[in-house]
């Protein structure tokens, strides 16, 4: 556990000493948003009506930015290796890594959340659903997307080959997310759909370390 | 204490060797020598259980390591091609990680191999013998029975090469093993040598 925690604290403080790839996430997160307007036109009911899945759609790319590289840059410096013969086990250097991602990318964009929110014009009362939502399927996409960067590691043009793998498998947390937001802003509760939601992050977090720990190997 | 039986590795379907068997008692050394390409890498990655040997077996004080890899992974060092030195943090930083994962003190093995005046710099402004250096101080933070490295002294002047002598001897006074694959002559004595 000790050995999680402390790959963990690396991976985030490797985060906060390059700044600019979690910064890129919530800059990315927040244009795709303001975008939308522009695309729609501004009149606030339509903007409302697809606030909760833009909001989604939005985040969930950004969260994709800096997966490319999760085991790409330790990879080509030979950390990998030293990780993989340090003791622990493999899925548990794939958990280590999905919850520093979801610290430093799925975090960061929870906070920018009612940024974006503000832009697309969804009301006030849904905003804490929305972040609720928001830290659920980043949880998700975080660790689907760490099997899916174990799985890409080495393969040419593996960061095209990515977002293909992990984004149709994140189709219900688009699902749910949307529809507790939609719910709060409708004055309806939004706990059932967040209740599914964590329960696709309960299912994710024993079995996409996993997979992704099944797929790292020294080749 | 390390035995090998009949071990054999395909790389891209071709067959790196076959049928290899030695032994490798505590407290020796073995110098992997051979042409390039001749898989003084691969069988130190076979070795240290990152890569999988297409046939055979790995041997510890009998048991095979494939049984029980976790517990292997914490008798062993290996020092890779790469030193594994990340650039955005300090020397010591880099060291520290490593001394959480398997114990150990960070400024008595910087010092070791000389470092210790540069423990605060990050790792993107040393030069590759400098990143060679902090990727052997890993050795000297905590025991561990196997030594497994890999060209160990690419790039280090000749006084750090001879740094390396007084962690050589005191890895094999204690019952260590070292496996070394290398071109260049290291500080090691009686040292046996296995041509691939």
């Amino acid at each position: 556990m000790s050995a999680f925690l402390t790959l963990t604290g690396r991976e985030i403080r490797l985060a906060l000493r390059h700044p600019a790839d979690t910064l890129a996430a919530v800059l990315f997160f927040v244009i795709v948003a303001a975008l939308f307007p522009f695309g729609v036109g501004p009149a606030p009911e339509t903007l409302a009506r697809i606030a909760p899945g833009a909001l989604l759609a939005a985040a969930l790319l950004a969260a994709l930015l800096p997966l490319d590289r999760m085991f790409g840059a330790d990879a080509e410096d030979g950390t990998l290796d030293q990780l993989l013969v340090s003791g622990l086990p493999r899925a548990g250097i794939a958990g280590a890594k999905a919850l520093a991602h979801w610290i430093t990318t799925g975090w960061p964009l929870m906070a920018a959340t009612p940024v974006a929110a503000a832009m697309l014009n969804l009301p006030v009362e849904a905003w804490g659903a929305a972040i609720a939502a928001l830290a659920l399927a980043t949880a998700l996409l975080s660790l689907l997307g760490t099997a899916g960067a174990a799985l890409t590691l080495g393969a040419r043009r593996g960061g095209v080959l990515l977002p293909l793998l992990v984004l149709p498998l994140a189709i219900p947390a688009v699902i749910f997310g949307a529809a507790a937001i939609e719910a709060a802003g409708a004055g309806l509760s939004p706990s059932p759909f967040l209740l599914l939601l964590g329960a696709g992050v309960s299912l994710a977090v024993p079995l996409a370390p996993l997979a992704a720990g099944a797929a790292l190997t020294g080749d | 204490m390390l035995e090998v039986r009949d071990l054999a590795c395909l790389r891209g379907e071709r067959a790196v060797f076959a049928g290899l068997s030695f032994r490798v008692a505590a407290g020796s050394a073995v110098l992997l020598t051979g042409a390039n390409g001749a898989g003084k890498s691969t069988l130190l990655r076979l070795l240290a259980g990152l890569l999988r040997p297409a046939d055979g077996t790995i041997l510890w004080r009998g048991e095979d390591v494939a049984a029980d890899p976790g517990a292997h992974a914490a008798r062993l060092r290996y020092l890779g091609h790469q030193d594994a030195v990340k650039p955005a943090l300090t020397v010591a930083e880099n060291l520290a990680f490593f001394a959480r994962l398997w114990g150990g003190e960070v400024a008595p093995a910087l010092a070791a191999l000389g470092l210790a005046t540069l423990a605060d710099l990050p790792g993107r402004v040393l030069s590759s013998g400098q990143k060679r250096r902090l990727a052997l101080a890993r050795l000297a933070l905590a025991p561990a029975s196997l030594w497994l490295l890999d060209e160990p002294t690419t790039g280090l002047d000749a006084a750090s090469v001879e740094r390396l002598r007084p962690l050589l001897a005191a890895h094999r006074a204690a019952g260590g093993i070292v496996l070394a694959a290398t071109h260049i002559p290291l500080p090691i004595e009686d040292a046996e040598e296995l041509r691939l």
